[in-house]
């Protein structure tokens, strides 16, 4: 007994994580369990065991066309919050300049809004304008809050960039234009890539800003929300449990990739 | 060596951005919440009457909501660091090699649709899933409780998915403090309890204030939890304002409520972070 | 004008340089001359300026007041990348996403130079890593990367190499090795190369001129020996080895030499290595010039009298005394152990004594204390 009781007290906090990462995978499993379901249209009760919805992942209607949306969607924003986003982290990171604690606070203040404020006000502004909600005021809302977080990201990169690099660029005759394609930005190029994977995840699963300015147009995460009152079809199980494996994926590649270019 | 003009420059479209898009919205909309319905008009008609009554209006009116946000929000707050620090501790401590792979998983039910799990929950919890039909043949609840469709099952939607900003924020700081400090305090007569509330809790705190801030803002402002977990006895302030934007056209309400949520959270913000005294987050 | 400047060659020339940051003064007004060819040393401890002064050379600071020429070329507003100037940096400063090679190369490829390969497996034969070409620096050790950041500047044959506490990151034996290293390459390459450090062995093991810096000026220049030797303010005879400095006052003379009062006992003082302008003085003396002996032996020399034994500390190649003197000063004196003669005891009473010469003469307003207070482990950057 008492061996026991030691080995629980040495161990305690390893048997804690396991049962909280059970607990984080609980609602994943399912979603990913439900996606076999040989379910028809609704998919609250298992009724039998299918490849069908996996085979064919764009039966039901609008799944698709949603999908492709926010695919859509979050290419463009990541493209544009990544651009903006990162000439604004340069400018901080690199720059001395007036404003540059008001610029930082500006770039805070949305990561610090609720969505619901960010979302509601665009829209406000875009009935003012009398343009109605839809794909490109999508589009907009998604760089408006990504933009932020890619600054933060890319600016912790540049921050962590040793300055003497790019002094030894130029000590070794290549002039401001050089050093910063063959130096600074092949040695950001990781972050800013960090910040467009993440981009493009905040801008996939949006939803709340997402419904206030998208009007008719479907995404992903609102087909979900307008389909869960009569069941969600299983195809969406499908695609939501993809999206799991595909991202997994990338980011489990990533690490083996970083981890190689450290030890050869 | 720099010239004066290159962080304007770069600065230019995206701070332009944020003007027209955050700043100017913003504004909109302060000029909304004090805007009064055309007499005779149709709905959705306004006129600006710079009535700073619309604010105790709506305040009066939906206080309810409002105390709710707040609530639900601390509580799942509160949850979400209980069940984070543990595992961000046992990541950052006992993780080892496998440390990165850890926090992957940590992030990874992220890459689910948030609905997808939101709705999973439930389905789990509802009459269907297996929880609710095994704690009553337990005994442990009654036949006539339902977990759905309850403030219980909104926290926890809440606390569920706010998790990996909780702990994200958590490891980054626990993994910072030197070992050697806590066997410095354990050298020193401290047990194990007192060794984590006089050396660990102490080195973690900016952590801790960056994870809370980070669970709580979006929080206090979420209404899908409410709406897909909870009743109409458990409407958020998140809630009012979308159906006064969609349901009842509502616009100078709906500005109140979204200006002051903002407000209240940052006052709480500012507060919270003068008291916890930690340095820049950004 | 930048191809003026890239061309320029000959002796590097500041001319009252200053450097100040806000309030804060780096360099004062610092003059200098670095002979082509030369192996020179800036010396001095953390925050005295040297890294400042090498970084403006370099073109990496602007300087506030002042001018830098290069031969007949003024070189003061010119960019980095327009001086033939080269920097090993501090900690290297190899580029991590580039291979050995092209770090290497870099510097050619930038001057527009298409072939590299011959420049370059030269240079990194000269460092004697050869097979290192297609690693990434971090999967090189401390020491290899060193001899790379070498490389790299060296093999674009500048007119002048700046090398930034190159050293300070090795561990002692590497650090001993790649000194001589150095300054076998530098005859070799013969191109001038300007070395800053805080260590003053390896200072006086390398160069041929060694410049002295103290907070943001030049105490002293000269070669290692007249610096050792010939002192001219204390924190030189301080901070380059050790001294004994003893207070006193010039009451005669004899001939060639000053006779000094040191608290009522008499030396002699050569009046060419006393640097005192009034008769209050400073009379230094080696530790390794004492010679430290039982009372009833007979010495010659400057001889001082009443000394008693307070601490003896073995340390193999020689043995270390602390010695009492009855003006309450304690001297320092380092014995070699090359004559099987028993050491010392706590408590004994003794006399020192000395070969005159090697006395050296410092104001009598100086701080004698000054240079005595160095961390070699001081952080490592100073600006």
């Amino acid at each position: 007994m008492k061996q026991i009781s030691r080995w629980f007290q040495r161990n305690l906090i390893r048997v804690y994580a396991v049962f909280a990462f059970t607990y984080l995978f609980i609602p994943v499993a399912y979603t990913f369990a439900f996606s076999f379901n040989d379910s028809g249209k609704s998919n609250l009760v298992w009724k039998g065991f299918t490849l069908s919805n996996w085979q064919n992942p764009c039966g039901a209607p609008e799944v698709c066309t949603a999908l492709g949306n926010s695919i859509k969607i979050g290419f463009l924003a990541t493209l544009f919050s990544t651009i903006l986003g990162t000439m604004i982290a340069f400018a901080l990171g690199r720059h001395k300049f007036k404003g540059r604690s008001t610029t930082n606070l500006l770039i805070f203040l949305p990561m610090a809004t609720p969505e619901i404020v960010l979302g509601a006000s665009l829209l406000s502004l875009f009935l003012v304008f009398q343009i109605n909600p839809g794909f490109w005021p999508t589009v907009i809302a998604h760089v408006l809050f990504c933009m932020s977080f890619v600054v933060v990201t890319v600016k912790a990169r540049i921050a962590s960039l040793d300055p003497r690099l790019e002094q030894a660029a130029m000590d070794l005759y290549a002039n401001e234009r050089e050093t910063f394609r063959r130096v600074t930005l092949p040695l950001v190029a990781p972050g800013i890539a960090a910040a467009a994977l993440l981009a493009f995840s905040l801008s996939f699963d949006d939803f709340i800003i997402t419904n206030f300015n998208s009007g008719t147009m479907t995404t992903f995460p609102k087909f979900v929300y307008t389909s869960a009152a009569r069941g969600i079809p299983a195809q969406a199980n499908v695609i939501g449990s993809a999206m799991f494996f595909l991202a997994l994926a990338i980011v489990i590649i990533g690490q083996f990739v970083g981890r190689k270019r450290k030890v050869s | 060596m720099k010239k004066i003009s290159t962080p304007y420059l770069l600065l230019i479209p995206g701070m332009g951005f944020l003007f027209t898009f955050f700043l100017l919205p913003l504004i909109n909309l302060a000029q909304t919440s004090t805007q009064t319905p055309v007499g005779g008009g149709d709905t959705g008609q306004y006129e600006q009457t710079l009535r700073f009554a619309n604010y105790i209006d709506a305040f009066v009116e939906n206080k309810e909501q409002f105390g709710r946000s707040f609530l639900y929000a601390t509580i799942a707050t509160i949850l979400a660091l209980a069940i984070a620090y543990p595992l961000a501790y046992a990541i950052a401590f006992k993780g080892g090699k496998y440390k990165n792979i850890m926090l992957v998983l940590v992030v990874a039910p992220f890459f689910t649709s948030f609905l997808l799990r939101t709705i999973a929950w439930k389905q789990i919890l509802g009459e269907e899933g297996f929880v609710v039909p095994t704690l009553r043949t337990f005994g442990i609840i009654s036949e006539s409780t339902t977990l759905t469709s309850s403030a219980f099952a909104v926290v926890a939607g809440m606390t569920y998915n706010f998790l990996p900003f909780m702990t994200l924020p958590l490891y980054a700081s626990i993994d910072r403090i030197d070992p050697r400090t806590l066997e410095a305090s354990g050298d020193l007569y401290a047990n194990g309890f007192t060794t984590f509330r006089k050396v660990t809790l102490p080195l973690s705190m900016p952590g801790v204030v960056a994870g809370t801030l980070l669970t709580f803002i979006p929080a206090a402002g979420d209404y899908v939890n409410a709406a897909i977990l909870g009743s109409p006895q458990t409407k958020m302030l998140g809630n009012v304002i979308e159906s006064r934007y969609f349901k009842i056209v509502d616009y100078p309400t709906a500005a109140v409520l979204s200006f002051t949520l903002m407000a209240a959270i940052l006052i709480l913000v500012t507060v919270y972070v003068r008291k916890a005294g930690t340095e820049e987050l950004v | 004008m930048s191809d003026i400047a890239k061309s320029a060659r000959g002796d590097l020339k500041l001319s009252n340089i200053t450097k100040s940051y806000g309030d804060f003064t780096a360099v004062n007004d610092l003059s200098l001359v670095i002979p082509e060819g030369s192996f020179f040393a800036l010396l001095g401890p953390s925050g005295c300026g040297k890294t400042t002064t090498l970084r403006m050379i370099a073109g990496l600071e602007e300087p506030t007041k002042g001018t830098i020429s290069l031969g007949a070329t003024d070189i003061t507003d010119t960019k980095p990348y327009q001086r033939p100037i080269n920097t090993v940096f501090q900690n290297y400063a190899l580029f991590p996403h580039l291979t050995i090679f092209e770090n290497i190369a870099f510097g050619l490829r930038r001057r527009g130079i298409k072939d590299v390969d011959d420049a370059v497996n030269k240079a990194l034969d000269l460092v004697e890593l050869p097979h290192l070409a297609q690693r990434k620096p971090t999967q090189l050790s401390g020491g290899q990367q060193q001899r790379i950041a070498l490389a790299r500047a060296i093999v674009n044959r500048p007119a002048l190499l700046l090398l930034d506490e190159p050293l300070g990151a090795l561990d002692l034996k590497l650090r001993r090795q790649m000194q001589i290293e150095l300054k076998w390459i530098q005859r070799e390459v013969g191109i001038t190369f300007v070395h800053v450090t805080h260590d003053q062995e390896e200072a006086m093991t390398m160069a041929d001129t060694i410049a002295v810096m103290n907070e943001g000026q030049i105490e002293q220049m000269g070669s290692p020996a007249d610096l050792y030797d010939n002192p001219e303010t204390a924190f030189v005879a301080n901070f380059l080895g050790q001294s004994n400095l003893i207070k006193g006052t010039v009451t005669g003379n004899d001939g060639a030499n000053q006779i000094v009062d040191l608290f009522g006992q008499k030396i002699s003082l050569q009046k060419d290595r006393s640097h005192g302008v009034d008769s209050s003085i400073y009379a230094g003396i080696r530790p390794e010039k004492f010679r430290i002996s039982r009372l009833e032996t007979q010495t010659h020399g400057n001889i001082l009298t009443g000394g008693k034994v307070e601490d003896v500390s073995y340390i193999g190649v020689s043995t270390q005394y602390q010695v009492l003197m009855p003006w309450g000063q304690e001297l320092m004196v380092f014995e070699q152990n090359d004559d099987g003669v028993a050491p010392f005891s706590v408590g004994e009473p003794v006399n020192i004594s000395w070969e005159p010469i090697f006395t050296f003469g410092l104001r009598g307003d100086e701080d004698a204390e000054a240079g005595t207070e160095v961390n070699p482990d001081e952080d490592l950057d100073e600006e």
